[in-house]
């Protein structure tokens, strides 16, 4: 049985990489005596898919794995469980049951929906609400990606879906491309904003939340984003 | 769960690894500060991958933290980056779990297990705000308390704490904290506290007791300041191992450490009576645990933990009576689990490759053997036990069963040590190679061939050896037999299969230094972390040079302690400590392995060593013929 588990991460959790992360399932899973599948040969593991990594230092509420398991009493019964075994800045919020044919939930991705806000006095002069209109007006955005192999220059425009902003500048809400060949990180979208104006963004401004983590059931040119446990995904 | 943390969030962002240093593990313990009455700061003076590996802490955390006085915590030696940050900016050490300063807790135990990492204990102390010295510590400060391996010769670090435990933390603790909750209430001073535990059995206050040398050096006298005090602190041992403290629920880390596994402490102590090897000596008499409750612990461990690798934990698993009744146990429960048993320290043979062919993928994992010394005639003097017929006997089985990957590891510099011997480890390595050839014929070879590699290390003479009396080599010595070594590997018919390692010579001197140390050397230490050094223990952070000067400064001299030869009448610096071992008995061992005499191990003969004082043991079973 293939089962979808969503999880939010808080708090000093949210300094704990993701690799450590799952280290954490693949033990907690071990504790809640779960009835997990293993992969075959000579030094099986657990089945297990995410969504997709969260930086160090990002807290999330749409936080998503896939695992399969052999038998189970019910989803509430894993979640229960798992939630026992787990630390408090680590909850799992849903467990589904998906079908048996169903995307991973690596490959699911398509987009991801954040929550931005800045550190302590770190916001800029700009009053991003008020900039936001005609940043979003233009026909591209391009964002110079720095990598080990040199820079690259992207158009971040088509991968972006929402942006708005609180007329305060106190919160800057988001929803990005998080498909694995073309996923924007929030903070590319704040530095794009900032640099439009000629500004830079301080180091460590921003506290950045996922709220949730989606996949899309519509076309490409048509996108219908819904939440990785939507009814729409769960085994019948 | 505590999200309140020491360090803010810029610096978490910055260094590597912020899980080090956020606590809120699983299983750690948190308390109610206003319900306890001792705060207790458990450390181990080295970076967390290394401490949050180590079972003795994780044993006195679980122990202190059952008692609802009391809440211990734990700290670790900050990585560099954290360490310049804190040093900067001021930021006091401060305990994982409540992320408070260490220097607000009652007591500050630090264990200590090798001699590299006492610059460590001074960058613990310091970054605390602990005053270095223990005679510069006022009421503010915590009680410092050391124990482990190290503190069987506490001198060379006896200025930096205030109490030393000698021997198992299992026994002594509830009465040291009763004490001190009992002066606390009183308002009683800490020098007051000091004196009545240094009436504790197995507690050692340096500061009770005075040293005078004689003109060379060597020491004169040693003696408490007042009557009341013993003059020798035997040490304290826990002889009802089946039946005492052990973590069930050990701390589980986020970040993946050294020992990322449930660990099974067997028992404790070994039969060999090896003459190089401390823990053969400090750790007797054997005592093993009852194999029912092994199999308990084991699946509630792993219940607690969820860890994916339970391993053994012992001097020398295969002389564990109930061996394979465990092992049968741990197959039949892992497997389905999926579960990986590891099996360290298991003697070769017949049994153990049948179990290691059970438990691992042979493809992927290789012998090891210890002979420690190249010849038999060597191999006397060390009394290991191994004889070269039983390692070809034993490499001869494996390859057959499918190994093709063999480690070898060797001391140089042992006492007697001549060139022939050093050939002999060219010449072992190379008879294995041969074997290899010999028994898997030619169409069965994996890639057409086998793997030796053979390891040496530099021989460190340590106190409760028999070789406690041996002048040590040299580092030109160390290099030039590491040289002939390699030369002699060189000649073999089969080198290319044998690829041979050895460690760094300056390291192992520095290390001889401190191991027979006197209190003399607290000032090196000390001017040596002022200089700027620590994590000595890493040898890209260990600077020789700097060790080398500070020796001179102080007025002495590595050679002292080193390569000096020492009289049988010595008084040596930590002869007030006992180990349960008596002197004579060390005296014995030396005087026949100069002989080249081997001793028979605990099973076979009693080699009236002292260890049954205890009144347990193995001293007290049957011996067997085995």
């Amino acid at each position: 049985m293939k089962l979808r588990i969503k999880f939010s991460k808080h708090g000093a959790i949210r300094y704990i990489g993701h690799l450590d992360v799952m280290r954490f399932f693949q033990k907690a899973i071990r504790r809640a005596e779960i009835d997990v599948t293993y992969s075959q040969g000579f030094s099986p593991h657990q089945i297990m898919s995410f969504a997709q990594p969260l930086s160090v230092g990002h807290e999330s509420n749409g936080e998503y794995m896939d695992i399969q398991v052999n038998s189970m009493v019910s989803c509430e019964d894993v979640k229960k469980r798992i939630n026992a075994a787990s630390v408090e800045g680590i909850q799992v919020l849903s467990v589904i049951e998906l079908p048996d044919n169903a995307v991973n939930a690596m490959a699911s991705v398509a987009a991801a929906e954040y929550t931005v806000t800045f550190k302590d006095v770190r916001g800029p002069a700009l009053n991003i609400y008020q900039v936001l209109p005609e940043f979003l007006s233009r026909e591209q955005i391009i964002y110079t990606k720095e990598s080990k192999k040199g820079t690259r220059e992207v158009d971040l425009k088509p991968g972006i879906y929402q942006l708005s902003c609180e007329g305060d500048n106190s919160a800057i809400h988001m929803l990005l491309d998080a498909s694995s060949g073309s996923n924007i990180k929030p903070v590319q979208v704040m530095e794009a904003i900032l640099a439009s104006h000629g500004e830079q963004l301080q180091e460590n401004a921003l506290m950045v939340t996922r709220e949730d983590t989606y996949t899309n059931i519509g076309t490409q040119e048509q996108p219908h984003f819904v939440p990785l446990d939507a009814p729409q995904l769960t085994k019948e | 769960m505590n999200n309140h943390l020491a360090l803010s969030d810029d610096i978490l962002m910055k260094i590597e690894k912020p899980a080090r240093y956020i606590g809120n593990e699983v299983n750690a313990v948190y308390k109610d500060t206003s319900k306890v009455d001792v705060r207790f700061c458990m450390c181990f003076p080295d970076v967390y991958e290394i401490g949050m590996s180590h079972l003795g802490i994780q044993i006195i955390y679980d122990m202190l933290n059952r008692w609802d006085d009391v809440w211990c915590e734990r700290v670790y030696s900050p990585w560099l980056d954290l360490d310049a940050i804190m040093r900067e900016e001021k930021i006091p050490l401060f305990a994982l779990e409540s992320q408070e300063p260490v220097k607000n807790f009652d007591f500050l135990g630090i264990t200590v297990q090798y001699e590299m990492c006492y610059t460590n204990i001074l960058q613990v102390l310091d970054l605390s705000g602990i005053p270095l010295l223990a005679k510069d510590r006022t009421e503010e400060d915590p009680i410092v308390i050391g124990g482990g391996p190290c503190t069987y010769n506490p001198e060379p670090i006896a200025d930096f704490f205030d109490i030393f435990y000698i021997g198992e933390g299992e026994t002594q603790y509830r009465k040291l904290l009763d004490i001190y909750k009992e002066y606390k209430a009183a308002g009683k001073s800490r020098q007051d506290f000091l004196f009545a535990a240094a009436q504790i059995p197995g507690m050692y206050v340096p500061a009770l007791y005075e040293v005078s040398y004689h003109e060379d050096g060597t020491i004169s006298s040693f003696e408490p300041v007042s009557e009341e005090l013993p003059r020798t602190i035997l040490k304290e041992i826990e002889m009802n191992v089946s039946d005492t403290y052990y973590p069930m629920k050990p701390v589980v880390p986020y970040i993946k450490v050294t020992q990322d596994r449930v660990v099974l402490e067997i028992q404790r102590g070994c039969i060999r009576g090896c003459r190089f090897c401390q823990a053969g000596q400090l750790y007797r008499p054997v005592r093993e645990r009852d194999v029912e409750v092994m199999k308990q612990y084991a699946l509630e461990m792993l219940k607690n933990t969820g860890h994916e690798e339970i391993s053994l934990s012992s001097l020398s698993s295969s002389d564990y009576t109930q061996l394979p009744e465990l092992i049968d146990f741990l197959i039949e429960e892992c497997g389905p689990r999926h579960i990986n048993i590891s099996l360290p320290s298991l003697r070769i043979d017949a049994f153990s490759l049948d179990v290691m062919s059970k438990v691992q993928d042979i493809r992927k994992s290789s012998l090891t053997f210890a002979p420690e010394a190249g010849s038999q005639r060597l191999r006397n003097v060390i009394n290991k036990g191994l004889t070269e017929e039983v390692i070809l006997n034993g490499a001869a089985l494996a390859f057959e069963g499918g190994w093709t990957r063999v480690k070898l590891y060797f001391m140089l510099g042992l006492p007697t040590e001549t060139e022939e011997d050093i050939r002999g480890i060219a010449e072992l390595s190379n008879k294995i190679a041969a074997t290899f050839f010999e028994t898997v014929p030619k169409d069965k070879r994996v890639n057409g061939k086998v793997q030796i590699v053979t390891s040496t290390s530099f021989f460190v003479p340590k106190p409760f050896t028999p070789f406690q009396w041996a002048p040590q080599c040299t580092k030109e010595e160390f290099l030039d037999k590491a040289y002939q070594t390699k030369k002699a590997i060189t000649e073999q018919l089969n080198q290319k299969s044998i690829k041979y390692n050895w460690h760094e010579a300056d390291a192992s001197v520095m290390e001889g230094v401190l191991a027979r140390g006197d209190r003399r050397l607290g000032e090196v230490i000390r001017r040596v972390y002022e200089k700027g050094c620590f994590y000595d223990a890493w040898s890209e952070y260990f600077k020789n040079d700097v060790w080398i000067d500070t020796i001179e400064e102080c007025g002495l001299t590595a050679d002292f302690y080193t390569t000096r030869e020492r009289s049988l009448e010595e008084i040596f610096p930590w002869d007030f400590i006992d180990a349960g071992i008596t002197k004579d008995f060390l005296k014995r061992e030396w005087l026949k392995a100069q002989k080249e005499t081997i001793s028979e191990n605990c099973k076979l003969k009693c080699q009236g060593c002292g260890a049954n004082r205890f009144g347990g043991g193995i001293c007290f079973e049957e011996r067997t013929d085995a």
